[in-house]
């Protein structure tokens, strides 16, 4: 019994097959009129019908495949011809066939035909599409097919926007309570555009009725609630990837300022290494692996984190062990380091910027209430961010070098006399903090652009970040750099970005003041040098 | 450091002033006022074109530019190589004097400009009727003169006040004032600001009257200058080797120790801060006119850092290396970017690290030392360098 149940809905719930179906022939022979008027009353009257067998007929018509053959209206598919009314196949082949041309008035009228018809598609995907289509040009014409296709579906995404598309095309509806419902079903929406549909009919002088006008102020103002909600999620969102990104900018530059007391301004270029590794993998994946090239950003990873670390050794070695105890000198020959790299990137790479691609997986994103969406990368960003703190956490602190690099951070003098290796693991920790530039690097080619100058506009905020975080504290740079990424971007929604950029700055000033250390000082007593 | 003979702290205030500036360096500014006050004029406007004694426009000009980043860099030497304060942000300062004497000529322009209106032609692209607040007034030269001094002044009076005042300092500071400069520049690359977003002021047509490209402006631009320079040179050197000077000498070496001695830290370090800035910002003045433009490509924090290797190459803490150092650097520059466009950068990055690592006391320092061993000063008598501006 149940079995039987079950097939009874499934074959209820699913459209019926076309070839089943047969259309009005008079109907379908009336698209061959020689006159347009004739064609587009036929076409109207098909989409009407939204039986979901006129739907090969109308994109046959658009397609050029309509033909006439004799009497009857066939569908030429390739070799096959069809019968258009009943969808056989037309057997013996007719001798001759005279084709169906429209023109561009018939096909304006074609085209928003199918979108509608779409709406009765077997592919859920399919009656999404069309009923987002449908929803944002709804009219009262085509609000009984709307009312077809709400009665038919069964799927819930599908359902809630065809509820919204429907109640907007029977907004202008001359009954009262048809508009009362109308009004009330699109407080479900989230969307802007229907806001402001809906604004108009809560004067007067467009809306006659009383209870339509209360109604659509309630519906107005839970539209609102859902599009402040979902600006707020977007933008805590927003600030949260930006602040991961300050973060893995911020994290190397924690190490080195806490070990070695010493701001790299190049900083920034190893970013920017970080990015190109990722580009040069991306390359050889095309010529080499194309079938694999959606897991480039993996190869990625271990290459850019290599390659920064490399030229960061290769600078501590080279120059910055040279300027210790000598901040201010170590500023100038770091900025140095960073034209010097830049301009060999550009001409390595070029001038402009190149193109690095985000991977298949990567794209799209988690829709939220209030149009909000949530891109995949951000996600797989933020992701990956918390893992490589969390990972650094792990080499600081269950490590032996984790180990030395702390005691050189508390005390240098102490540590070297003890028997730590100072000069060796100068270089691995400035390696490390290089390392996990470069990782930022791999993050940041996914969101922005790759070029030569990327990496001089992070230096200064990842700067705040270790200031804001205090030195040498991972969580509170990991704190600073979300703190300071969300409110960037709630500061930018209200006064702008440059605006947000100077407040910013100002906070900070202002923070010092109260707070030299940063948010999380190392407890105990400090010597000024 | 080299150890600086204090001027004698009797006599009166002229005595001092002037005694402060030994006669070795009283023959060299005479010699360069000589140059650059008689000679040069001579040569450029009396001596036709052609003949081979005659000074081209282009070195009048560039002379000119190179001087106006000679005074910014000894005003940031005087912040950085006397007191320890390294600003990377003194092309903010150097822009904002730029950009109000800027205001005065883009006034000065009248109804010239492509719109023949009464407002600027950015004004009249934004489609603005009147000029904001802050324009009030520009039309005077008085004003716009008292608005370069006054708006860096008390921009760097209070940014000092309160990142002087939480001892904020070393790379902190650095870091910080370039972020200002950083922010500032965003801010004036807005058109909603008021100051010609993008691209600044420029077409300028006169000052006082004067047509802005002849000739005889330029020269007299250009003789402003060189006397502006020399007193910033006296007048530095009357304040490095005043009392004021060694406090704060002694705030730059060991500012616990200058505070436990009873010295109040703050107004030393803010007062010289605050001179730098204005010093910046009348150097930023004199290079509108002469350039022609300002933008806030300006305020970028490169074209800050650059100031601070000017002074690095031509030795920070002495009042002659940044004049060498903005001239040697710029002069480079105009070659390089002639001859190996591709190479500047390069060479730039390369100056800063070869800079920082051997020669830590600039080309001063150098010639000091080479100076020294030909006189067979045994080495002891150096003071010993490296931690000094640290």
């Amino acid at each position: 019994m149940r079995r039987l149940l079950l097939c009874l809905a499934l074959s209820l719930s699913l459209p019926a097959r076309p070839a089943l179906a047969a259309l009005d022939p008079t109907l379908v022979k009336q698209l061959a009129d020689e006159d347009s008027d004739q064609k587009i009353a036929a076409v109207q009257k098909l989409t009407a019908l939204a039986d979901p067998a006129a739907l090969p007929v109308l994109s046959a018509l658009a397609a050029d495949g309509l033909a006439l053959a004799g009497d009857r209206v066939v569908i030429i598919d390739g070799e096959r011809i069809l019968d258009a009314a009943t969808g056989a196949p037309v057997v013996p082949a007719p001798e001759s066939t005279e084709p169906i041309t429209v023109n561009n008035r018939v096909r304006r009228e074609l085209t928003s035909a199918l979108a509608a018809l779409r709406l009765f598609d077997v592919d859920p995907k399919v009656r999404l599409d069309a009923a987002q289509k449908l929803a944002s040009e709804a009219t009262l014409e085509t609000a009984p097919l709307l009312e077809r296709a709400l009665v038919r579906e069964t799927d819930p995404k599908v359902k809630k926007l065809l509820t919204l598309a429907y109640g907007q095309s029977t907004l202008g509806s001359p009954d009262a309570a048809v508009r009362l419902k109308a009004v009330k079903a699109l407080g479900a929406s989230g969307s802007a555009s229907v806001k402001n549909l809906l604004t108009p009919l809560l004067e007067e002088r467009a809306e006659p009725d009383a209870g339509v006008r209360r109604a659509a102020k309630s519906s107005i103002a839970s539209i609102d609630a859902r599009l402040i909600a979902g600006d707020v999620i977007a933008r805590v969102f927003s600030g949260l990837s930006l602040g991961t990104i300050f973060l893995l900018a911020a994290l190397g530059l924690a190490i080195t300022y806490g070990v070695m007391g010493v701001i790299n301004m190049a900083h920034g270029e190893l970013l920017m290494i970080g990015a190109y590794a990722t580009y040069a993998v991306q390359g050889v994946f095309q010529r080499r692996f194309p079938v694999a090239l959606d897991f480039y950003l993996v190869a990625a990873i271990p290459v850019a984190f290599v390659a920064a670390a490399l030229v960061g050794v290769l600078l501590e070695r080279t120059v910055i062990r040279f300027l210790y105890g000598r901040p201010l000198e170590t500023l100038l020959a770091t900025w140095g380091l960073s034209l010097f790299l830049i301009q060999a990137a550009r001409m390595v790479f070029g001038a402009q910027n190149v193109e690095v691609a985000n991977p298949s997986w990567m794209s799209g994103g988690i829709e939220l209430i209030g149009g909000a969406v949530l891109p995949w990368n951000r996600i797989v960003i933020i992701a990956f961010s918390l893992g490589v703190l969390t990972l650094l956490w792990l080499v600081l602190n269950r490590t032996r070098l984790g180990l030395f690099v702390r005691a050189v951070t508390q005390n240098r003098a102490m540590a070297g006399c003890v028997g730590v290796p100072t000069g060796r693991v100068d270089a691995l920790a400035f390696g490390l903090g290089a390392g996990i530039a470069g990782l930022g690097g791999v993050a940041l080619s996914q969101i922005s652009n790759v070029g030569p100058d990327m990496g001089q506009g992070y230096i200064v905020d990842s700067f705040m970040v270790v200031v804001l975080g205090g030195v040498g504290q991972l969580a509170g740079a990991a704190w600073a750099a979300l703190g300071l990424g969300v409110a960037a971007k709630f500061l930018e929604g209200w006064a702008g970005a440059v605006i947000a950029k100077i407040l910013v700055l100002v906070f900070i000033i202002i923070f010092i003041q109260k707070r030299p250390q940063g948010l999380f000082a190392l407890k105990g007593r400090t010597v000024e040098s | 450091m080299d150890p600086v003979t204090f001027h004698p702290a009797r006599g009166t205030f002229t005595q001092r002033f002037l005694g402060a500036t030994p006669r070795a360096a009283w023959i060299g500014l005479a010699a360069f006022g000589l140059v650059t006050l008689v000679l040069l004029p001579i040569l450029h406007l009396a001596v036709p074109a052609g003949h081979p004694l005659h000074v081209s426009d282009y070195v009048v000009t560039v002379g000119g530019k190179i001087m106006c980043y000679a005074i910014a860099a000894v005003a940031l030497d005087l912040a950085w190589g006397y007191a320890g304060i390294l600003s990377l942000g003194h092309g903010l300062f150097f822009a904002l004097g730029g950009y109000a004497f800027g205001m005065y000529l883009m006034r000065a322009i009248g109804h010239d400009g492509v719109y023949q209106s009464d407002l600027p032609d950015f004004m009249v692209f934004l489609d603005w009727k009147r000029y904001p607040w802050y324009w009030h007034g520009t039309q005077h030269l008085l004003w716009a003169a008292l608005l370069v001094i006054a708006v860096p002044g008390l921009l760097a009076f209070v940014f000092g006040l309160f990142a002087f005042r939480s001892r904020i300092k070393g790379v902190y500071f650095s870091i910080i004032t370039q972020a200002l400069t950083y922010a500032a520049m965003l801010l004036f690359f807005r058109n909603e600001t008021g100051f010609g977003g993008n691209n600044g002021f420029t077409d300028f047509k006169r000052v006082l009257g004067f047509p802005i490209t002849a000739p005889g402006t330029r020269v007299v631009l250009f003789m402003i200058t060189a006397a502006v320079l020399c007193a910033v040179l006296v007048g530095g050197r009357y304040l490095v080797t005043s009392r004021f000077g060694r406090v704060l000498a002694g705030v730059r070496d060991a500012e616990s120790r200058a505070m436990f001695l009873g010295y109040d830290t703050l107004w030393f370090k803010l007062f010289v801060w605050t001179l730098s800035a204005v010093l910046c910002a009348v150097a930023g003045a004199l290079y509108v006119p002469q350039v022609g433009i300002i933008n806030p490509s300006e305020m970028s924090p490169a074209n800050s850092i650059e100031i601070a290797i000017w002074v690095a190459v031509g030795g920070r803490g002495t009042l002659l290396g940044p004049v060498l150092g903005a001239a040697l650097v710029n002069l480079a520059k105009s070659w390089f970017t002639v001859a190996f466009p591709q190479f500047w950068l390069f060479f730039l990055g390369l100056l800063f690290v070869l800079v920082t690592l051997f020669l830590p006391q600039g080309v001063v320092g150098l010639g000091r030392k080479l100076w020294r061993a030909r006189r067979r000063v045994p080495a002891a008598s150096l003071a010993p360098d490296g931690k000094v501006a640290a």
